[in-house]
């Protein structure tokens, strides 16, 4: 896998602070809502269903009192080195030279799976069956985001749609660059503790590029080579330890 | 095709006469079938293909345009809004700034009797078919093109300001897209942006005024 190269500077990411992050799901909802994602017919079976956004419990394996619980809502990374796209026969997913972002076009995708198998982080979902809104939800559907049908994959976006709405505004009044803060994804907005933080990590005037500065950071299987654009911060070693793959005596504490 | 007319010769070989013959029919029944394949193929399957729709009401750009008494400019019915997003085909109230009263200038055309009875008293909005309505999945913004790009309404959608009657909407069956998306041509060809409308012709155009990188799939895709 080559490092697909930048054409401009703009290179979206995402820090999220578990150390703020209470699990309580609003990313989860406020993502589904926005992205018009399905409910369906049993939502508990979860080898089926469909979540761009999920929150996974993580626990140190103590025994009490020493138990310590952690969440992890995990988006697509937005890798800078994605593995799902180099295996995709029908080019259905890119990654956006200019934003950094990875595409998912299903219109073009044929649902052969191999991103998904290819990517480490369960990012994305299959769609087993055609859309289903209850009656009355249907009303809520966002035009902005394009409907998804049976057959084809889908994942996390980066709220795409808000990217190119804000462009629209900025371009209305005759801008080219964006602010911080016209361009944010939904889950990043509903996070009641602000804990996710979104921002361009190639501006040194976006908070989210200090942030990823700190020495608390770490990415999800951040030894792998996919160069995640979704950045973790936490003060606690053994999240850290549990975010990748080490060898005994291996990982070395920072905190 | 050819080792079965070999061996249909064999067997005929006795008889010179027949060969001759069933070669000559044979070569007037595949000129037929040729010539009637591609007929359908180019005339009666495109035409069939396309179902012909008119719009609810004839509207006259030319009576209303710039060089009209009106004197109207594209952006004064066709606007952007606030957030940037283009309006599209303007709503009755639109139609009502000018329209709304009796005396105005409406004539006594059908079709301007029609306006006047069946859209501007009650107030509803005309059901206008759009002739380039881009699927569900394409984000075109106008405003990237007509206020960043400077490009003039005309060079993609033709000289409609001077046009006194409105196309007869064409969709296709398979897809309900309109025949500006899909295109006029069954064998491609095109001459003018509004012939065909399609992902390769966004491309083409980027490539030609040197801004590849907007042909990155999520530029135009949602």
């Amino acid at each position: 896998m080559k490092n697909q190269e930048h054409t401009k500077a703009t290179r979206y990411g995402m820090a999220i602070d578990l150390d703020k992050c209470t699990g309580c799901g609003v990313c989860v909802i406020a993502c589904a809502s926005e992205n018009n994602v399905p409910v369906m017919y049993d939502e508990s079976d979860k080898t089926r269903n469909i979540s761009w956004m999920q929150v996974y419990i993580l626990t140190n394996g103590s025994q009490f009192p020493h138990t310590k619980v952690i969440y992890i809502p995990r988006p697509c990374m937005q890798c800078d080195n994605p593995p799902c796209v180099p295996v995709c026969p029908a080019t259905a997913t890119r990654k956006d030279p200019n934003t950094g972002i990875v595409s998912q076009i299903y219109a073009r995708c044929v649902g052969c799976r191999y991103c998904m198998a290819a990517c480490p982080y369960h990012a994305r979902d299959f769609n087993w069956f055609d859309p289903h809104f209850p009656e009355g939800t249907d009303r809520y559907l966002s035009p902005e985001v394009s409907p998804r049908t049976r057959g084809v994959v889908e994942k996390c976006t980066f709220c795409h749609h808000r990217l190119m709405r804000a462009r629209t505004r900025a371009y209305r009044e005759g801008r080219r660059d964006l602010r911080e803060d016209e361009y944010i994804p939904a889950c990043a907005q509903a996070c009641p503790a602000k804990a996710i933080t979104f921002g361009d990590l190639n501006n040194p005037g976006h908070t989210v590029s200090r942030l990823i500065k700190s020495p608390y950071v770490f990415r999800l299987l951040g030894r792998l080579g996919t160069e995640p654009k979704v950045y973790y911060i936490s003060s606690e070693d053994w999240v850290r330890r549990m975010a990748d793959n080490y060898l005994p005596g291996e990982f070395k504490g920072r905190g | 095709m050819i080792e079965e007319k070999n061996e249909a010769e064999a067997h005929m070989e006795p008889d010179s006469k027949r060969v001759s013959r069933s070669s000559k029919d044979g070569w007037i029944f595949f000129l037929c079938g040729l010539i009637g394949a591609l007929i359908v193929g180019w005339i009666v399957f495109p035409a069939l293909l396309y179902s012909k729709k008119s719009q609810p009401l004839n509207f006259s750009h030319a009576s209303h345009g710039p060089e009209s008494s009106a004197g109207l400019e594209c952006e004064e019915c066709h606007f952007f809004h606030e957030d940037g997003t283009f309006s599209g085909a303007p709503g009755i109230t639109k139609c009502m700034e000018c329209h709304e009263d009796p005396e105005s200038p409406l004539g006594e055309d059908p079709e301007e009797v029609k306006l006047f009875t069946d859209y501007l008293k009650p107030g509803k909005d005309i059901p206008w078919l759009v002739y380039s309505r881009q699927p569900d999945c394409v984000y075109f913004p106008h405003i990237a093109h007509v206020k960043m790009a400077q490009i003039e309404c005309r060079v993609c959608h033709g000289d409609f300001a001077t046009r006194e009657i409105l196309p007869v909407y064409k969709v296709n069956r398979l897809t309900g897209y309109s025949i500006d998306i899909y295109g006029r041509n069954i064998a491609g060809l095109k001459k003018n942006t509004w012939d065909r409308m399609k992902m390769d012709d966004c491309a083409q155009c980027h490539r030609q005024k040197g801004k590849e990188t907007n042909n990155a799939c999520f530029v135009c895709h949602k």
